[in-house]
């Protein structure tokens, strides 16, 4: 029995009433799990190029390899073992999306909920800003970035929150400038805390349905965003393939039938980034206070 | 008395929430006379609104109306295809909101309103429409009203857009107007004025109301009888005079106690105890009874309908005439 | 309504200098543009000469004063891959994007806005929920994915389709379409399905949102009780009621894919402006990265301006309330 005495109990019994989202998240810790866990249930290691054949390249699955065991879902133009290149790709992605994501959450809450509070000109100056940026693609941003710091993760990571943040300021902005004027922040302002605390430990925190809203959907663009840019080929380096590069690189032998090397890593992405916005979806419904009657 | 123009019989509308079936309306009859004025008086929560709403067959999910009749003009509307009842809204049953800054829509002219409501009945030219438009706006007193149907609604004060509003439900010279608290949201003084205004276009053209409204005093000066709801349930009735004067059941005596114009000067007002009951489990028996000076175990049961001399009402400890 | 409209053009006029600011100085501090331009055996005094031909020599202020006079005068300086004038080399791949962009657009708005008023008017009906389904799938799949399976299904398996290029066009006003003619038609059509499917998702969810909540206002009630027909009441109150946030973010979006249709045209090799860009960024070409950056922020706050003016225009509350 669910305890609903508590908000997040109430919210549980409530996510709980849709299964396609109970499915969503089930399938989203699945990934997650196997993504962290790629090193110990892949069977080969993708990233040492020694350890891979030629002769066992573009193999269809099913493929018994040099190594002696069996390709489940084949191999791509190295020789890699499909599955377990998607297996560490998944890996990159979760990581880089929930990276990127936290980040950008940190960075663009702080600013928002700082603008709220402080108002007058730092107010006007970071909005401004925030609402300019929010108007340009962020796929332009990340990469205009990407080109010009170059390839790796940290590089990514940061085009990522550079083009991301602004969303979470704005939610921020907006959650805060509506709850400043309630009288427990009026209260709190009065009491000797230092600015910064009633910011951080009052403010923010209440601030927080929207913004998990928006970072749900902000992960999942993010791990968009990644392989889209790996698939441009301004992603990460070669040596550590993403799933954006494996999808890439099966490209041109997609068209003589040989799908699997672009296909299985596409489903796998696919599905991850499906799986987090239905379950963003339910959260966002079931926090909206304007569609419960 | 003619034949009755509306006959509201053993009326339930009742939503169905996640938390339960709240029974917001809980068997309620009643009739209307061609061009009479009825008062349905209660506080928020009594299911007064939904009462209203219901008569128009305006209920939305999780909101239904589950057993009961309303017959207008002798046609039967609770169960009538949604085709042949939205021709009858509108043309023969109108109604009228509470707040106008909310019904008309703010990015449509005031004229492209009036006409979407006429042209919903009538299949005349938009040019046609636009005449009646404003003569109907002009008779529910706007000044200058062909000029002003290509205004919009937040140029208009508060007062104006209500008559607007009444304007679109007069559009049709129905047979019935529901009145959901039209004053309330207004000025003391534009509230006097509205209310002296529909019962002349109501005498004019024959329409009759039915007033919803929280205050006795705006509905005693104006119905000729009225009807006191509590827990969606009607609990007393009668003409006007003689319910204000010798009310039978305890609540609407508590309801006359906390009038402003009848308490003494400098004295708290008179307040009934306790506050509204939850309609989502309401126990068995009246539902006045927690509230109530004069309660008793008999109050358990649910207390009849006792009718006498053109008055009901329904209590066990009816009170005593005052002399 | 005068105020307001001159208020707004002065913002965007400083907007536009700040974005100038950034934009160059963002991408003339970062990255060294003489591996590019001088070959590396070049003698000391040809890459002197070189370097003060483009004016690297001088500090950064001065370049970006050189800079923005010269854009005064429409010139954006030369390609230093292409040689040729910038302003020539965008204008030259503007109608291909344009023509892409309008079509993806104007396709996913009047799709997906009567799809959308559809499942918030029916929330609970099996095809509201199935149209839903799929806008999370659009929402969700990675353009360049949607592109593949396009290219694999229509071109490869089916050869219904061509899988890549303009093919032919006819020229009107000076321009080239590729819609005039069923061979350019067809080329057209799948790179503007596969940059439709996002938008198409965004527009359903946002007038499914908008509807739901319309649909419980007393304005909605109001209008039944008069007894006005469902259809009126959907096209004439709850169309004109949602219609802000949609031109909104049909004006964005048709900034976005026009400044920004990379994926779909690399893809479907589609001779445009994102093909442009992103050769230009492979190749550090400055000139061009510059010259397009400030065209698309010109881009986009001249559309931030005409929405603004618009919304003036669809709700009367904002302009005279303004002017009063």
């Amino acid at each position: 029995m669910i305890d609903t005495s508590t908000p997040l109990g109430r919210f549980w019994a409530g996510f709980r009433e849709n299964p396609v989202a109970v499915a969503a998240l089930t399938m989203v810790a699945a990934i997650v799990l196997v993504a962290v866990a790629a090193p110990l249930i892949a069977p080969q290691d993708p990233y040492d190029l020694g350890g891979l054949s030629l002769l066992d390249a573009r193999r269809p699955p099913g493929h018994v390899g040099s190594g002696g065991y069996v390709h489940l879902l084949g191999t791509d133009a190295q020789g890699r073992d499909l599955l377990s290149a998607i297996l560490y790709g998944l890996r990159i992605s979760v990581q880089i999306g929930l990276l990127a994501g936290g980040v950008a959450l940190a960075i663009g809450a702080s600013l928002g909920v700082t603008a709220a509070y402080a108002g007058g000109i730092v107010e006007t100056l970071v909005m401004r800003i925030v609402d300019l940026q929010l108007s340009f693609p962020a796929i332009l941003l990340a990469l205009v970035l990407v080109a010009l710091l170059g390839q790796g993760k940290a590089q990514l990571v940061t085009a990522l929150v550079a083009a991301q943040y602004a969303y979470f300021a704005r939610t921020a902005y907006g959650a805060a400038t509506a709850e400043r004027r309630k009288d427990y922040i009026e209260a709190a302002t009065a009491t000797p805390l230092s600015r910064a605390r009633v910011v951080f430990r009052h403010l923010l925190p209440n601030c927080m349905p929207p913004l998990i809203v928006v970072a749900t959907v902000q992960i999942a663009n993010s791990i968009a965003l990644e392989a889209t840019l790996s698939f441009l080929g301004l992603g990460l380096p070669v040596t550590e393939p993403s799933l954006g590069m494996l999808i890439s690189n099966g490209f041109v032998y997609m068209m003589s039938g040989r799908y699997w090397i672009s296909v299985y890593p596409g489903v796998a992405l696919i599905v991850l980034i499906v799986a987090i916005n239905l379950v963003g979806d339910q959260v966002r419904d079931q926090l909206n206070p304007r569609l419960h009657r | 008395m003619n034949a009755p123009l509306l006959e509201v019989e053993g009326l339930r509308t009742h939503f169905f929430t996640r938390a339960g079936v709240v029974k917001a309306v809980d068997g309620v009859s009643f009739a209307l006379a061609p061009g009479e004025i009825l008062g349905l008086v209660g506080e928020s929560g009594s299911g007064k609104s939904v009462t209203g709403f219901s008569l128009l067959g305006l209920i939305d999910p999780p909101g239904r109306i589950v057993d009961g009749s309303v017959r207008l003009e002798g046609e039967e509307l609770v169960g009538m295809p949604t085709r042949a009842l939205r021709r009858l809204r509108g043309r023969r049953i109108a109604m009228v909101f509470q707040d106008p800054m909310m019904t008309l829509n703010p990015v449509l002219s005031i004229g492209t309103q009036m006409s979407l409501a006429i042209r919903a009945h009538d299949a005349v030219s938009d040019k046609a429409a636009r005449e009646r438009s404003a003569a109907v706006l002009a008779r529910v007193g706007i000044p200058d009203a062909r000029a002003r149907l290509d205004a919009f609604p937040h140029e208009f004060s508060g007062g104006m857009r209500q008559r607007v509003a009444i304007a679109i439900a007069m559009a049709h010279s129905p047979a019935v107007i529901v009145a959901d608290e039209p004053t309330t949201a207004l000025d003391v003084s534009i509230q006097a004025q509205i209310l002296f205004e529909m019962r002349e276009l109501a005498r004019e053209s024959g329409t009759a109301l039915v007033w919803i409204s929280h205050d006795l005093a705006t509905v005693s000066s104006l119905a000729e009888r009225i009807l006191v709801m509590y827990a969606g349930r009607i609990v007393e009735e009668g003409a006007t005079a003689t319910v204000l004067r010798d009310p039978r059941h305890p609540y609407t005596r508590g309801l006359l106690d906390s009038l402003p114009a009848t308490a003494e000067p400098g004295r708290p007002l008179n307040q009934i105890p306790g506050t509204t009951p939850s309609l989502l489990a309401l126990p068995p028996g009246c539902p006045f009874a927690p509230r109530c000076a004069h309660a008793s175990g008999s109050c358990r049961e649910d207390p009849p309908r006792r009718a006498a001399a053109g008055r009901a009402y329904r209590c066990h400890h009816p009170l005593e005439r005052v002399a | 309504m005068a105020g307001y409209v001159i208020q707004r053009c002065l913002q965007a006029v400083v907007v536009m200098f700040v974005m100038s600011v950034i934009v160059f100085v963002g991408v003339y501090a970062i990255g060294n543009p003489m591996e590019v331009l001088i070959p590396l055996d070049a003698p000391q005094d040809v890459r002197e000469l070189i370097i003060a031909r483009f004016g690297l020599d001088r500090p950064l202020w001065e370049q970006y004063l050189v800079f923005i006079g010269n854009v005064a005068q429409g010139d954006f300086g030369r390609s230093f891959v292409y040689a040729t004038p910038v302003l020539d080399l965008i204008l030259s791949r503007l109608p291909a994007t344009l023509e892409l962009t309008l079509a993806a657009v104007f396709g996913a708005t009047f799709i997906g806005v009567p799809l959308g008023i559809w499942a918030g008017y029916r929330p609970d009906a099996v095809s509201s929920k199935t149209i839903m389904g799929l806008s999370i799938l659009g929402f969700s799949v990675p353009t360049f994915w949607v592109g593949l399976i396009l290219i694999l299904t229509f071109a490869v398996s089916l050869g219904w389709l061509p899988a890549g290029g303009r093919g032919p066009t006819v020229t009107v006003f000076g321009i080239e379409w590729s819609f005039l003619t069923p061979e350019g038609l067809s080329h057209l059509l799948l790179p503007a399905v596969n940059l439709s499917l996002f938008k198409l998702a965004m527009m359903i969810r946002l007038a499914r949102a908008g509807t739901r909540e319309v649909l419980l206002t007393d304005t909605i009630k109001f209008a039944r009780a008069a007894g006005l027909s469902e259809g009126t009441i959907v096209m004439r109150h709850v169309l004109k009621l949602i219609a802000v946030p949609i031109v909104t973010v049909f004006g964005l979006e048709l900034g976005s894919t026009l400044a920004f249709a990379v994926v779909t045209e690399t893809i479907f090799s589609w001779p445009g402006l994102g093909k442009l860009i992103i050769d230009s960024i492979t190749s550090l070409d400055r000139p061009v990265m510059v010259a397009y950056l400030i065209l698309v922020a010109l881009l986009f706050v001249t559309i931030n301006l005409v929405i603004d003016l618009t919304y003036a225009a669809l709700d009367p509350r904002i302009s005279r309330g303004a002017a009063s």
